[in-house]
């Protein structure tokens, strides 16, 4: 026996289907939501309703993960209206944003070389300005201008940015580490 | 005054019967069971009125077992046949052992698991673990009055798979029904926040014995939610112990000793430690057994020095949790402070510099995960409605396999909320492949050498393709205990195999079986009659939790005809528990279960509904 998959994410949420949206309000219904579907409230019922709850206590953080992070929401917004992102394909990017790439790269490489965990904290801090920039941009995009292959231009940039994060956090890893 | 229920003649009572279960903190250093009782939780004590049984398990050539006090006493004397510290071996291989050498234990090196050679023969920690928990387990039925529904035991946070397995099967073989295995920290935020009504979020610092935690959680209506756990299954107060027991040795200018005199030296240290606890000066004197006297003072000051290093090495994964959960230090309310190694009045001063916070310490520290797990066994247990009470919990490490050149993809990131699901494709590598091996590994870092290997497994039958043709998509599944099973399935041409593994360390279900056997003088419990038991109580809880479901929501969801199905199904199910045969009883559980599928599914629907339409109305506020 399987859930049903037919509702999406933000039905199921409870949430308008659009990309900008009320995280606490998510927040809350997500809990509530668990708080009727969850493992432990089933821990004393037949096999039947355990697996039952398993599979959409399962579903249910699954959809909330995907509508809590802008990154992977903005890229389900765009699979319902059948606009496939194609991250591992199109790496075409604009000339000014990979300029803006190397600059990030360059600045830290070079705080990870001179040890320099304030030049990473600082680094990160300007990383999160413009990661709601794309954002902003993302809410205009999706839910006003309905324009969506620019939109899936900006996931792939946002994508680029967080693995940017990535790496400014596994540096001050290593320098803590120290 | 409150009015009192009696049931309809005839109907029976039992759903709303108290259900005895019980909270269990397996610690590195002490253990400790915990109930609810009139709706407030308390750790149980044993007859001599002590709350805390030394995690100590003294084995002897008569095959006799001694724990707790007793056996604590023996560990100078006997040090290799008295094991302390078992939980640092659970799910560990002796490569894993940083201090082997040292140790006097005499380890065997047994696949999957180190295992111990004792008076008594070789025990696996597994079972070294199971003589605590039965402790524990008679404890609590002594003193509540009868047999255990089930326990909730308390797990570090950042234990891996194979110590959650390992923890599992000793409480199967302690013959204790596991209703879940629940981290450390998370139980002392239950105990914590509903104790204090805690709202917002919540640090929670925990070094216990062996081990370190450290949970970010939101607090929230009764919801506790896991933001993100770090933390050393490797670090905590023993190592405390081991720096003080070095200083005497380099104070004392001693030659290498041997296994009473460590073990002597190592308690004098653990003494000392204590003592600083609120004092400024210790003194540590013993004889050797050479006739050596060592006669030192050690302060505060110079015990702060010499553990550091240690104190530091806890900061890095509170900093790395905070990180993960998008926080810093600002943010966190207040630092719940758990486990007896918090004592030390280093670890208060560097935990209040990094929160810039006063801890909080109003629970006691070694007490506090019990009392957490009692409330949430409690829950679990059907004996409150629950309504107030959630936990939403993470798995505390990375999860992928293998890919070519011995990188790890990564399938189920750190900190995913628990239960979690994720899919990914793989495909073949030469033309013509048809098998392929799937190794499941745990960790952070990109070199499969570098993780923990969980599990290896074949998948045959690949239809032969040019490479990159087939699509095999590797499931994994992580439950509410935070253990994972992996299933891959080859579906380019729709034949489909499918494999399920449960990891390698995880016992089999013969070997369970063995050590029951062989932990029992008295052999008339069989195979068998162990199954016929197990399957009666198992069918005597399916039948009440479908008489349950029947009362709440039959008249509602069902046609007559429906209910009628599923009443005579009962009706069979309980003729067949009469007759007494395990195998049939399994087989009418199963059977009983089909038949209530669509009951348990509109049951579900409806819970869904409920809580959608609530959004609605809160909406409107």
């Amino acid at each position: 026996m399987d859930v049903d998959f037919r509702k999406n994410y933000f039905e199921l949420l409870g949430m308008p289907l659009t990309f900008h949206l009320d995280t606490a309000l998510l927040d809350r219904h997500y809990r509530e939501l668990q708080a009727q579907v969850h493992p432990d409230r089933f821990s004393h019922s037949s096999d039947a309703e355990r697996r039952l709850s398993m599979q959409w206590s399962t579903y249910v953080n699954e959809a909330y993960q995907t509508l809590k992070h802008p990154l992977s929401r903005a890229r389900y917004v765009l699979q319902m209206n059948g606009v496939d992102t194609a991250e591992e394909s199109n790496t075409a990017m604009s000339t000014d944003f990979l300029m803006r790439q190397m600059e990030w790269r360059e600045g830290i490489m070079e705080a990870r070389a001179a040890q320099d965990a304030e030049a990473l904290e600082h680094q990160a801090a300007k990383l999160r300005s413009e990661q709601r920039e794309m954002v902003d941009h993302l809410t205009r995009l999706l839910d006003r201008e309905k324009k969506f292959s620019q939109a899936a231009e900006f996931v792939r940039m946002l994508k680029f940015l967080e693995k940017l994060g990535e790496d400014i956090n596994q540096a001050l890893e290593a320098l803590e580490a120290q | 005054m409150a009015l009192l229920q009696i049931a309809e003649p005839g109907l029976s009572t039992a759903p709303h019967q108290h259900r005895l279960a019980v909270g269990i903190d397996l610690g590195t250093t002490n253990s400790l069971v915990a109930t609810v009782r009139s709706g407030i939780s308390v750790v149980l004590n044993d007859a001599d009125g002590h709350p805390l049984l030394p995690s100590v398990v003294r084995y002897q050539a008569d095959y006799r077992v001694q724990t707790g006090y007793p056996a604590q006493a023996m560990q100078s004397i006997d040090p290799h046949n008295t094991i302390v510290s078992v939980k640092r071996f659970m799910g560990r291989g002796v490569k894993d052992i940083p201090d082997a050498a040292q140790s006097p234990y005499g380890f065997v090196d047994a696949p999957g698991m180190v295992q111990l050679s004792t008076a008594a023969g070789v025990k696996s920690p597994v079972e070294v673990s199971a003589e605590l928990l039965k402790v524990l387990r008679e404890r609590a039925e002594h003193s509540l009055g009868g047999e255990l529904v089930g326990a909730v035991i308390t797990v570090p946070a950042y234990f891996d798979d194979a110590q959650r397995q390992a923890t599992k099967d000793a409480a199967r073989l302690a013959g204790l029904n596991v209703l879940r295995l629940l981290n450390e920290p998370t139980a002392a935020a239950v105990a914590y926040g509903l104790d204090n009504a805690a709202e917002g979020v919540y640090a929670v610092y925990d070094l216990g014995g062996g081990t370190f935690d450290i949970s970010i959680l939101r607090l929230a209506r009764g919801v506790f939610e896991v933001l993100a756990t770090n933390g050393d299954s490797a670090l905590g107060g023993d190592d405390f112990d081991q720096r003080i027991f070095c200083w005497i040795l380099e104070q004392a200018k001693l030659a290498p000793l041997n296994a009473y005199d460590t073990r002597l030296l190592l308690t004098k240290a653990r003494e000392a430690k204590e003592w600083l606890s609120d004092q400024l000066d210790a003194k540590i004197t013993a004889v050797l057994s050479d006739g050596v006297t060592v006669d030192l003072s050690l302060s505060s000051d110079t015990f702060s020095a010499i553990t550091q290093g240690l104190v530091n090495k806890t900061l890095q994964p509170t900093r790395k949790a905070l990180r993960d959960a998008g926080l810093t230090p600002e943010d966190v309310k207040g630092v719940v402070m758990v486990g007896g190694a918090t004592r030390m009045p280093q670890i208060q001063h560097a935990v209040g510099e990094f929160f810039k916070s006063e801890p909080l310490n109003n629970l006691d520290p070694d007490k506090v995960v019990a009392l957490g797990a009692a409330i949430q066994a409690n829950v679990l247990a059907g004996n409150r409605s629950g309504d107030d009470l959630l936990l939403l919990d993470v798995i505390p490490l990375s999860l992928g396999i293998e890919t070519m050149g011995g990188l790890v993809e990564k399938i189920l990131p750190r900190n995913s909320t628990i239960p979690v699901a994720r899919a990914q494709e793989f495909t073949t590598f030469k033309d013509g492949q048809t098998a392929m091996s799937i190794h499941v590994v745990q960790g952070e870092r990109e070199l499969v050498s570098d993780c923990r290997s969980l599990a290896k497994f074949d998948l045959r039958g690949i239809p032969p393709l040019v490479a990159g043709a087939a699509r095999i998509r590797v499931t994994f599944q992580v439950d509410a205990d935070g253990l994972l099973s992996v299933t891959a399935r080859e579906r380019s041409t729709g034949v489909e195999t499918t494999v399920e593994v449960k990891p390698s360390y995880g016992l089999m279900d013969d070997e369970i079986t063995r050590m029951l056997q062989e932990s029992r003088s008295h052999a008339q419990d069989d195979k068998e009659a162990r199954a016929l038991r197990e399957n009666q109580v198992e069918s005597e809880r399916l039948l009440e939790a479908i008489q349950s479901a029947l009362s709440e929501d039959g008249d509602r969801l069902l046609e007559r005809a429906e209910r009628q199905r599923i009443e005579a199904g009962m009706a069979a199910l309980r003729e067949t528990m009469a007759v007494g045969n395990a195998a049939a009883i399994k087989d009418g559980m199963e059977a009983l279960n089909r038949l209530t599928e669509p009951f348990a599914a509109r049951r579900m629907d409806s819970s869904v509904h409920t809580a959608l339409a609530g959004h609605k109305i809160s909406e409107l506020e």
